[in-house]
C-alpha cells in the first residue's frame, strides 16, 4: 500500500469524524423542540413549595426550582394554546390583564417561581383566581407554568414563541427582550392585596 | 382488472361517483387518463420505429452521422411553443368552463353545514334558524339523498382540505377565510371522506363519514341530534356524569342540557350515535372508547386529548354514562 493511500484514508477518517460531529452538534438543538406525549406527571403536588417565609433552620429559598418545561419551546407554545382554550384571557387577557392581574409585568402577587405559579393555578386566589385542581392534568398545568413565565421573558429566550398575535411586553418579537426582574413578596402590599 | 385495481376502497374512490359533482370529476380523470396513455404508447411506438430503423440502417452499413445531421431547429421550436401555447388557452378554457358548471348550488335554500376542521378532528354544525334547530356533531354527516347541500368550510388552526372522493373534489379550509362547496348524493351509503392537506403530526387519523340516507331517515336522525343529552337514570351513569362533570373532560367538551359547555373539542351530546370515534380513527365500542380515555397519546401520538388517569370503577362509570349519550 503506498503512502498517499494511505494517507489518503486518515483524511477520509478525519472527514467522518468531523461529518458525526457536526450531525450530534445538530441533534442537539432539538432539545428545544422535544415532544413528549405520554409524559409521567412530573411531582404531581409540589410539596416543597412554601407559603410563609419562616422556616425552621437554614433558610431554603424553593421558589426558582425550574419548571420542567421551562426551556422546552414545544411545551410553551402549547401551553400558550391552552391559556386559551381553559379560558385563562378571560381574565388575565393575553397576559394584559383585565378582571385578573397582568402576567406579563414584573408584579407577582402570589410568586413568580414554577412551583409557585403552578401552586396558584391549582389551589386557586382569593377574589376571582378559579382552583382547577383535578380539572386540568398536572403535565399540562406544567405547560401552563412555562408559557406564564414567558409572557414576563423569564425562561430561555430560545423557548419563549415569536408568533404571538397578541399584546407584548415590547413591541416584536417576545423572544428578544429581556427578563423582567419579578418583585415578589410573600407578604403583598397592602394595596396590592385583593 | 385495471379498473378493479384503480377502484381500491369502494367508498373512497372518485371512480365511483355518486353524485353530480363528482361525476364530473371521474369524467375528467378518465379523460386525462386516456389522453396520458394514448401519449404513452405512441411516444413508445416513436422511440422504438426510431431506433430499430438506425439500427436497420447501422447492418445496412450506411453511415448514420453524414446522412442525418441534425436539421435546423428553428421549425421544431416554433412548432412547440405553438403547440405548448394552443394547450395551455385550452386548459384556460376548461378550467374556466368547470369552474362555472361545478360552482354554483342548483337550489335557493339549501342545507347549510358548517364544517370546521380542527388538527384532528371535524366539527360539523347544522345551521337551522328554527327555534333549536342549530345543533352540533362531530366526525360524521349526514344529509338527505338527492338533494344539494351547502357546507361553508373554516379553520381555526392551520389550513386543512375536506375531500370525500365519491361525492366531489377538494376544498381547502383555510385560517381567517370562509369557503364553501356543495355536493349531492346520488344514491344512500356511507361515504368516507379524509383531510387532503398535511396538516400535521395525526393528518392521516383526520377522516370522516358522510351518511347519505333518504329525507325521512334523515329527519329523524336531526330531530334526535337536536334534543338535549338523555338524562341519566340509573345510578351506574349518573355516577359517570359525576365523573365526566367533575374531572378533565368538563374542560373540553361539552354535553347539551348539562354544565359542560366547552368547545375546544367535539361536541359529545349524541356520541354513542356515531359510528366511530377520534375521527374515525376506532369504531365507536366500549373498549375503544376506554383505551382512547385512558390514553389517547397511544393511539393518536401528538393528539390535543391528554391521556386521564382514572379509577376502574370511575372509567367503567364514564363508559356506561357515555354509550347512553344516544
Amino acid at each position: 500500500m503506498s503512502v498517499t493511500n494511505r494517507r489518503g484514508s486518515a483524511r477520509r477518517r478525519l472527514a467522518t469524524g468531523a461529518g458525526v460531529i457536526v450531525l450530534l452538534s445538530l441533534l442537539s438543538a432539538c432539545d428545544r423542540e422535544q415532544r413528549r406525549f405520554r409524559e409521567n406527571p412530573p411531582s404531581a403536588s409540589p410539596s416543597n413549595v412554601r407559603v410563609s417565609a419562616l422556616q425552621p433552620g437554614t433558610v431554603v429559598d424553593t421558589t426558582h426550582v425550574a419548571g420542567p418545561y421551562d426551556n422546552n419551546a414545544w411545551a410553551v407554545s402549547e401551553g400558550q394554546r391552552l391559556f386559551g382554550w381553559y379560558n385563562c384571557s378571560g381574565c388575565h387577557a393575553n397576559g394584559g390583564g383585565g378582571m385578573g392581574p397582568p402576567l406579563m409585568d414584573d408584579t407577582w402577587i402570589y410568586g413568580s417561581g414554577p412551583e409557585q405559579i403552578y401552586n396558584t393555578i391549582v389551589q386557586g386566589r382569593p377574589n376571582g383566581m378559579p382552583s382547577f385542581a383535578g380539572k386540568i392534568p398536572t403535565p399540562q398545568v406544567w405547560m401552563l407554568v412555562a408559557y406564564v413565565r414567558s409572557l414576563s421573558a423569564q425562561n430561555a429566550s430560545g423557548a419563549r414563541t415569536s408568533r404571538s398575535d397578541h399584546m407584548m411586553m415590547y413591541p416584536g418579537s417576545g423572544s428578544l427582550q429581556d427578563p423582567a426582574k419579578p418583585q415578589q413578596s410573600f407578604h403583598p402590599p397592602a394595596s396590592e392585596m385583593p | 382488472m385495471l379498473q378493479g385495481g384503480l377502484r381500491g376502497a369502494l367508498n373512497q374512490s372518485v371512480l365511483e361517483a355518486s353524485g353530480p359533482q363528482a361525476a364530473k370529476v371521474e369524467k375528467l380523470w378518465w379523460f386525462a387518463f386516456t389522453t396520458a396513455a394514448i401519449v404513452y404508447l405512441l411516444t413508445m411506438a416513436a422511440l422504438w420505429w426510431a431506433a430499430h430503423r438506425a439500427r436497420r440502417r447501422e447492418l445496412r452499413g450506411e453511415r448514420l452521422d453524414e446522412a442525418y445531421a441534425e436539421p435546423r431547429m428553428t421549425r421544431g421550436v416554433t412548432w412547440a411553443t405553438a403547440a405548448t401555447l394552443v394547450i395551455l388557452l385550452l386548459f384556460l378554457g376548461t378550467d374556466l368552463l368547470v369552474g362555472r358548471t361545478l360552482s354554483p348550488i342548483p337550489k335557493k335554500q339549501p342545507l347549510t353545514i358548517e364544517l370546521t376542521g380542527h388538527q384532528w378532528w371535524w366539527e360539523v354544525a347544522y345551521a337551522d334558524s328554527s327555534a333549536h334547530g342549530r345543533f352540533t356533531t362531530a366526525n360524521e354527516i349526514h344529509i338527505p339523498v338527492g338533494e344539494p347541500v351547502l357546507f361553508l368550510l373554516q379553520s381555526p388552526d392551520v389550513i386543512h382540505s375536506f375531500w370525500v372522493p365519491n361525492l366531489a373534489g377538494k376544498k381547502d379550509l383555510i385560517p381567517g377565510y370562509t369557503q364553501s362547496v356543495w355536493f349531492q348524493a346520488d344514491t344512500a351509503g356511507l361515504y368516507r371522506g379524509q383531510c387532503a392537506e398535511f396538516c400535521g403530526l395525526q393528518h392521516a387519523k383526520m377522516a370522516l363519514q358522510v351518511v347519505a340516507e333518504p329525507r325521512t331517515k334523515y329527519e329523524e336522525w336531526a330531530t334526535n341530534q337536536q334534543k338535549p343529552a338523555a338524562n341519566a337514570t340509573d345510578p351506574v351513569s349518573s355516577r359517570g356524569r359525576e365523573v365526566f362533570l367533575t374531572g378533565t373532560c368538563v374542560m373540553c367538551h361539552a354535553i347539551e342540557g348539562t354544565s359542560a359547555g366547552s368547545h375546544a373539542g367535539p361536541d359529545l351530546t349524541h356520541l354513542a350515535s356515531r359510528r366511530t370515534i377520534a375521527a374515525g380513527t376506532l369504531p365507536n365500542t366500549r373498549g375503544a372508547l376506554a383505551g382512547w380515555i385512558v390514553d389517547p397519546q397511544r393511539i393518536k401520538p401528538g393528539t390535543r386529548m391528554p391521556p386521564n388517569q382514572l379509577k376502574p370503577q370511575d372509567l367503567d362509570a364514564l363508559l356506561t354514562y357515555l354509550q347512553s349519550l344516544k
